[in-house]
């Protein structure tokens, strides 16, 4: 770990500032300082957060709920209101990491946390995303645990989140600070693809730190899944997941929204996919389509080819599960 | 840097780099040896503390970001002659063998009893709400972050669940 | 006085004799409230006065050379004392039981992670971000990553079986398989990286380190610096688990020894988690072939077992996959081909069961699929099998109650309901199925000593160099001493892990209880001998029980015979004929019950019953610990466990245990752990046999056997995987 000055920020200009000036921000620590001691990151200056008055959560006056950026994970995890309200975020929480690690990452921090490719992890190995320009070795190396959609030729690593999975399906947007006041986008603006240039997996600006994430209110008559598929039975990341919150009107399905984790470098959300399922009656058709539609781009590198058929099986007894639909005899 | 930190009810002020881990300033700085060091990344649980009541990896954060803050390590709990009930339930089922995880073990056990008081549910819950059974399998589930590679599981769930009072022997 | 025994007849069972009554009993570890309270001292824990801190550099070539270390800016850090490289750095760690150096030179790289230089400094901080800067520079060669494609392969002839004809006998057979199977790499991955603490006395070296068998280590690390074994002293009281990755001496304990003469202060090393993957030994991949054949009756007339395993060229250790093979069943032609090739990836050695935990996953998968295809009963196809005489060399059996755990397993399984066709039991998305395997693994006897001392208060001393890695040793030694002395356990004290005490046969291979057991047995027999002399009785006649001795007709207190004097004797056993004349081997039976997401193909194990007869049981609580490791390790490698290799480079692409994976608290069931009652005479002068490896051989084919019974999935390539389940299972 490279020597770093540390200073706590007393207050939110502070940590912008300073993150601007090229800082750091350390939160819950449980992957940055993972990072650092490997020297995968090697920040000069660190601005620790923590004590920033970022720990709430509250109804907003629309009736979702405003998540403060330290929030826990276990606190929002087991927070009454996400549990009754938003049961698909609990879910996929309770599903990752651990006890301890739960009790000490943070909301933003889970957002923003680094991919788990071992290449990116090795110093010694070529990665674009930690040295651009130095070439891909997971593209033609083990890459069990990589992207099957949305990588590109310089990279094929996975956001390892299942938090951000939940989020990406009940429409959260992060709430941004910067020098220039605040600004809030969906998950789908705040991620980027890798392309050219993985090393810029974010949208956010120099000195822009997340303070919040925002639920809009909490889905009507919806069932909420959230199944996550993994090498053991706890404490591994997601080969793959899909989170659910599916509302049906009568025999047909009224609305769908459907994220995936373990398929590509952001939490996956294909709006196609949901179009196909909105206003049909629910089948083990029209679930093969959904799932067509979801893989159609879909490109296996050699270890993580099972991804293709797993996350189709996991998609169809997802939704199944959440429109009540019987398994083919 | 100088840091501030409460452990086991008594105050040490220690001065120390600032990449020191909290988990580096027991061992090295302050001889708390209990709290053992298995992978230094979070992925084993060996390190695991109690910080302002909460079970964490100690391994994963820096000393100098817990000034003022409680800590519990193992040394906290109990010594021989003077086991807590946690400890001696880890005896008696033989929750153990090397023994070089067991401190983690038993504080993640006791932070884990502490969340299930609060009604926290887990990944294995049938229900997000209500009360927490303390089932064989709450318990395996809720300790999956601490790795025992002599596989001591049995042992382990049976301990802490007669020490919840869930099961007498 | 000494007490030798060389084991060259069976042995009178004395201790069933005794009075005290406390051998076998499941009674609590006397270290346990050490442990539990984080008092006991593992090696990195030692604080030495003005000590420094070193760390690891890795070689990021797989072979060549190093061509320079290339430290200036290095050395021009914070704290920076040395940067340590040289001609006696290991390459990686001397092989179990070597006594001498395993390869040395740093400048030599021979896989991609080898430990090639030592930064020492002030601080662990420092350290660490000096050795993450230095960037050594190399000159690369060609080398072979892949067993499969390595151009040089040997073919040992000491290595190689071929009796009788097999191919004549697969073709005349009544039923056949012809079967191969492929398991991974593993890792021990101990939780206590390795660690040492070398502090220089003078001309002598302390290394407080975390090693299973002291004394070759002590001899691994005199050779390796240069001194004389008596000028090293190697601690290990507590160790942070082993199984095997500690056997021998290994690159931290050289460096650190090395840095600490030079520096002229005591230097602690430990290795980082990703170190320890990198540069400590790693279990071999194997692909293994399986040919069996068995009669109209359901005996096998063929038994081929063949095995292509790695390591790196001029390894001469190979993992001996058909170890258990060579006596559990019958079969008159046999064969076995061995294959070594050799590879530049992380030196391949002894990891828990080396042979058995991964022979066993094939021949007893190979043994399901063979009882499907001859249309008999697994277990049954099993008791067919048992061989009358040793199919290779035809001496006799020692104890063997194998039949005798397959029919309790089954009793107290419900393995009479079980439906052989796959399948049919179904609870929602889950398919459920059982499955059963044997399990076996050779007794092995190692020289071995010990020191006890009777001293004038009644209590006693046991001193040896043997180590406790958690397997249960200061609970064995004490609760020997005191059925022995007639002593209460709690008056027993163990010294461990000092290579000042008498040599033991440290921890590895199972023989470490029943070896070091067996001398400590035999001091004691000699510390009764005088006590029967002070008494007035011959030894026969003497009973010891709760402090007083009966014999001739007196009855005295231990205190009172003791006023003249303590009694210290030195045991000694030795192995003899009956390692010849017999086969020994402790037996076992798994049963498996899994769930198998018909969706996911994720595995569950639901249930799991092991059944073992290890001879003499020493202590029923951490002979069942022992078991319950052996089963998980087995589930770990049925579903989980898997070293992945770059194809490209050959380095450890999962080198965390963040990915590879262990099995964690959830993967695993309460398990359910029989003993059978059994004395092996022929074992030791205790009667027991090794019980540390037993509960891994066999137990994942078991969970293989298992998944094929719920879903007719046949995983042939361990682990299996979700992926490798849905690749067969209809959606």
């Amino acid at each position: 770990m490279r020597p770093f000055d540390y200073m706590r920020a007393e207050d939110l200009q502070a940590a912008t500032e300073a993150k601007g000036n090229g800082a750091t921000v350390i939160a819950g620590g449980t992957n940055l300082l993972d990072l650092m001691k490997l020297e995968v990151m090697a920040p000069e200056r660190l601005v620790d957060i923590t004590r920033l008055d970022l720990h709430n959560t509250e109804r907003t006056s629309g009736g979702g709920l405003r998540i403060g950026a330290l929030v826990t994970n276990s606190d929002l995890a087991a927070n009454p209101d996400v549990r009754r309200n938003w049961p698909v975020l609990s879910r996929a929480l309770l599903a990752g990491a651990t006890g301890q690690l739960r009790n000490k990452a943070t909301t933003g921090g889970n957002l923003l946390q680094r991919t788990r490719c071992y290449y990116f992890y090795d110093t010694a190995m070529p990665c674009n995303k930690r040295e651009p320009g130095s070439g891909c070795h997971a593209r033609t190396g083990f890459n069990r645990i990589h992207a099957i959609l949305g990588a590109s030729d310089k990279c094929i690593a996975t956001h390892p989140s299942d938090m951000a999975v939940a989020m990406r399906a009940l429409d959260a947007e992060v709430e941004v600070q910067g020098s220039g006041g605040t600004r809030r986008m969906g998950l789908d603006a705040l991620y980027r693809l890798p392309g050219d240039t993985p090393h810029i997996e974010t949208s956010l600006a120099e000195g822009e730190i997340i303070t919040a994430v925002i639920l809009p209110p909490p889905p009507t008559a919806a069932t909420q899944v959230y199944r996550k598929v993994r090498d053991r039975s706890s404490y591994a990341f997601a080969l793959v997941s899909v989170a659910a919150v599916v509302a049906m009107d009568g025999a047909r399905i009224r609305e769908a929204r459907l994220a995936f984790g373990g398929l590509g470098p952001m939490p996956w959300r294909d709006g196609e996919v949901e179009r196909a399922l909105e206003g049909q009656e629910p089948s083990d058709a029209l679930f093969d389509c959904a799932s067509d539609i979801l893989l159609r781009d879909a490109q296996g590198q050699g270890s993580n080819d099972f991804k293709i058929p797993l996350a189709r099986r996991t998609l169809k007894a997802v939704l199944r599960e959440v429109t009540r639909t019987e398994a083919p005899a | 840097m100088q840091t501030t930190l409460k452990i086991n009810g008594e105050s040490w002020t220690l001065d120390v780099d600032p990449r020191t881990s909290l988990l580096d300033a027991l061992r090295h700085h302050l001889d708390l040896t209990g709290t053992k060091k298995g992978c230094d990344h979070g992925q084993c649980g060996a390190c695991t503390i109690i910080l302002n009541g909460r079970r964490i990896n100690s391994c994963l954060t820096l000393a100098v970001m817990h000034d003022g803050d409680e800590i519990t390590t193992i040394e906290g709990l109990g010594e021989p002659g003077r086991l807590n009930p946690m400890q001696e339930a880890f005896v008696r089922h033989d929750g153990y063998q090397c023994g070089y995880c067991t401190p983690g073990q038993i504080m993640s056990a006791t932070g884990m009893l502490d969340e299930v008081s609060q009604g926290w549910p887990s990944h294995v819950s049938a229900s997000l709400e209500g009360d927490v059974p303390l089932s064989r399998e709450e318990v395996a589930e809720r300790m999956s972050g601490n790795l025992c590679r002599c596989s001591a599981y049995p042992g382990i769930v049976r301990a802490i669940r007669e020490t919840a009072g869930e099961v007498s022997e | 006085m000494n007490k030798h025994l060389k084991m060259d007849a069976p042995q009178k069972r004395v201790l069933d004799e005794t009075a005290q009554g406390t051998l076998g009993r499941p009674l609590d570890r006397p270290e346990g409230p050490l442990k539990v309270s984080g008092r006991a001292a593992y090696s990195a824990e030692y604080q030495l006065p003005n000590m420094a801190t070193g760390v690891l550099v890795r070689a990021t070539i797989t072979h060549g050379r190093m061509t320079s270390l290339n430290d200036e800016a290095v050395r021009g850090m914070p704290g920076i004392l040395g940067v340590f490289t040289g001609e006696r750095f290991l390459r990686n760690p001397a092989q179990g039981g070597a006594g001498k150096a395993p390869v040395q030179g740093a400048s030599e790289v021979a896989y991609l992670g080898q430990p090639v230089a030592l930064v020492v400094a002030e601080t662990f901080e420092q350290a660490r971000h000096a050795a993450q800067q230095l960037r050594p520079t190399f000159a690369g060669e060609p080398a072979d990553t892949h067993p499969e494609h390595a151009a040089q392969v040997d073919r040992p002839d000491k290595k190689q079986l071929d009796q009788g004809d097999v191919d004549g006998a697969m073709q005349a057979a009544a039923a056949s398989v012809d079967v191969v199977y492929t398991t991974p790499p593993h890792s021990s991955a101990p939780m206590e990286p390795h660690a040492s603490v070398a502090e220089w006395q003078g001309d002598r070296l302390i290394l407080r380190g975390s090693y299973q068998m002291l004394k070759y280590n002590k001899k691994e690390l005199a050779d390796a610096i240069g001194v004389a074994p008596e000028n090293v002293r190697i601690l290990s009281p507590y160790v942070g688990g082993g199984f095997g990755s500690k056997l021998g001496i290994a690159p931290e304990a050289v460096s650190a020894a090395l840095a600490a003469r030079e520096l002229g202060r005591p230097v602690r090393v430990v290795m980082s988690r990703q170190q320890v993957f990198e540069g400590t030994m790693r279990r071999s991949e194997t692909r293994q072939r399986l040919r069996l054949a068995v009669d109209a009756d359901g005996v096998l007339t063929a038994l081929e077992h063949d095995a292509r395993v790695s390591n790196l060229p001029g390894e001469s250790f190979s993992e001996p996959v058909q170890q258990a093979t060579h006596f559990l069943y019958r079969g008159e032609n046999r064969r076995h081909e061995n294959e070594i090739a050799r590879v530049h990836r992380t030196c391949a050695g002894s990891v828990r069961a080396p042979g058995e935990a991964v022979g066993m996953l094939a021949l007893e998968a190979a043994m399901d699929e063979l009882a499907e295809a001859a249309g008999i009963d697994p277990i049954e196809l099993r008791k067919r099998n048992i061989p009358d005489t040793h199919p290779e060399n035809g001496i006799p059996y020692s104890a063997r109650s194998l039949a005798e755990c397959l029919d309790e397993g089954a009793r107290r399984f419900g393995w009479g309901q079980r439906d052989l066709r796959p399948g049919q039991r179904r609870e929602g998305e889950w398919l459920i199925g059982i499955g059963v395997a044997a399990a076996a693994r050779p007794n092995i006897l190692s020289d071995s000593r010990a020191r006890v001392t009777l001293r004038e208060d009644a209590t006693a001393l046991v001193e040896t160099d043997m180590t406790d890695i958690g397997t249960g040793t200061y609970s064995v030694l004490s609760q020997l001493a005191a059925e022995m002395l007639g002593l209460p356990v709690e008056s027993v004290e163990v010294r461990l892990g000092d290579t000042d005490l008498p040599p033991a046969a440290g921890s590895g291979g199972s023989w470490g209880a029943s070896s070091s057991g067996s001398s400590v047995f035999l001091a004691c027999r000699g510390i009764r001998e005088t006590l029967a002399r002070r008494i007035g009785c011959g030894a026969e006649a003497l009973t010891l029980q709760d402090g007083v001795a009966t014999g001739g007709n007196r009855r005295e207190t231990l205190r009172d015979l003791l006023a003249e004097g303590s009694i210290e004797v030195e045991g000694h056993i030795e192995p003899g004929e009956t390692a010849k004349e017999v086969s020994q081997a402790s037996y076992g039976a798994h049963f498996v019950e899994v769930a198998v997401s018909a969706v996911t193909g994720e595995v569950r194990v639901r249930r799991m019953l092991g059944v073992f007869a290890a001879g003499r049981i020493l202590n029923e609580k951490t002979a069942r610990s022992q078991c319950h490791g052996g089963m998980i390790w087995g589930i770990g490698s049925a579903l989980t466990e898997e070293i992945a290799h770059d194809p490209r480079d050959g380095h450890i692409v999962n080198r965390d245990l963040a990915e590879y994976h262990i099995p964690v608290n959830m993967d695993v069931p309460d398990l359910d752990v029989t003993f059978l009652e059994e004395r092996d005479d022929h074992a030791s002068p205790i009667q027991s046999k090794g019980i540390g490896e037993l509960g891994i051989s066999g137990a994942g084919a078991a969970v293989i056997n298992a998944i094929y019974n719920a879903c007719g999935v046949r995983v042939r390539d361990y682990p299996a995987t979700p992926d490798k389940i849905i690749a067969q299972l209809a959606e």
